[in-house]
């Protein structure tokens, strides 16, 4: 633990970052928006993985192994959405979400 | 002084992560983001976490945010303004969030955690041995797994990508 802070306020803040990425997956129109808000959504989960192994179980590892699982699959998705993305821009001239209907080959 | 650096990290994290959900020009959103991620790094910091924390500054802030500016260059312009959603759905959008927002809060500020007052810092020596270990508490088979699903996402994103 570090001295003065105590977990709920890591929570709070995590929790809180969560539900504004979810909110942002809801309104916007832009894929990739959306594709940042879900960065924002994998960002909350991975501090709530660090915060749970840092305060309740310091001497053990899965919390931040795990950690660097997530970011590395972030990483994946976002460059398979953005493969998507840019060849659905090329198809239909737009990234709206209204616009695309089909995603048939 | 860590409580300061606290406040001050978290309140960046919220201000920014609400502009960049709300924003309305796609390059200030993505910068936002940006803003979000290194302040996040910070909070690894906080946590003398400094592996994870310098994983997150390349990654996510390295890569990720870069890859997103390129993709929002090559697909928008750049001037271009996005109209307000509409304000029904904004509004059950805010309502849903409200509501998960606040059961999760309850339920975590009803709870009382069994915190452990170990302050030792992590060194990146235990990662190595842990990631490569195949006994006990080690993770050698996820590792392998996301390095095969590395590879197939590079393939995957070439393929769909490329000109036919």
């Amino acid at each position: 633990m570090i001295q003065g802070i105590p977990i709920q306020h890591f929570l709070i803040v995590s929790t809180l970052m969560f539900f504004i990425g979810v909110y942002g997956f809801l309104v916007r129109k832009n894929l990739i928006t959306i594709l940042m808000s879900i960065e924002l959504i994998l960002n909350a989960v991975c501090i709530n993985f660090v915060v749970f192994n840092k305060y309740l179980f310091p001497e053990s590892l899965q919390g931040y192994v795990f950690t660097i699982f997530v970011i590395a699959i972030a990483a994946a998705e976002a460059a398979v959405a953005i493969a998507i993305i840019i060849n659905l821009y090329r198809r239909y001239n737009s990234i709206n979400i209204e616009n695309i209907n089909t995603m048939k080959y | 002084m860590n409580i300061i650096i606290f406040y001050i990290l978290a309140a960046v994290i919220l201000i920014f992560s609400v502009l960049s959900v709300t924003s309305r020009r796609i390059l200030r959103a993505a910068t936002y983001l940006l803003f979000v991620l290194i302040a996040t790094a910070g909070f690894y910091f906080l946590m003398e976490v400094n592996f994870l924390a310098s994983v997150q500054l390349m990654l996510y802030a390295g890569g990720i945010t870069v890859l997103i500016v390129f993709s929002i260059l090559l697909t928008s312009n750049i001037d271009h303004k996005f109209e307000k959603s509409e304000i029904k759905k904004n509004i059950f959008s805010v309502l849903l969030v409200a509501l998960g927002a606040g059961v999760s809060l309850s339920v975590l500020l009803n709870k009382t955690f069994n915190v452990k007052s170990n302050t030792e810092p992590v060194h990146v020596k235990k990662f190595g041995y842990a990631l490569l270990n195949y006994g006990e508490n080690g993770f050698v088979l996820p590792f392998e797994v996301i390095s095969l699903l590395l590879l197939a996402a590079m393939i995957a994103a070439i393929m769909i990508a490329k000109k036919r």
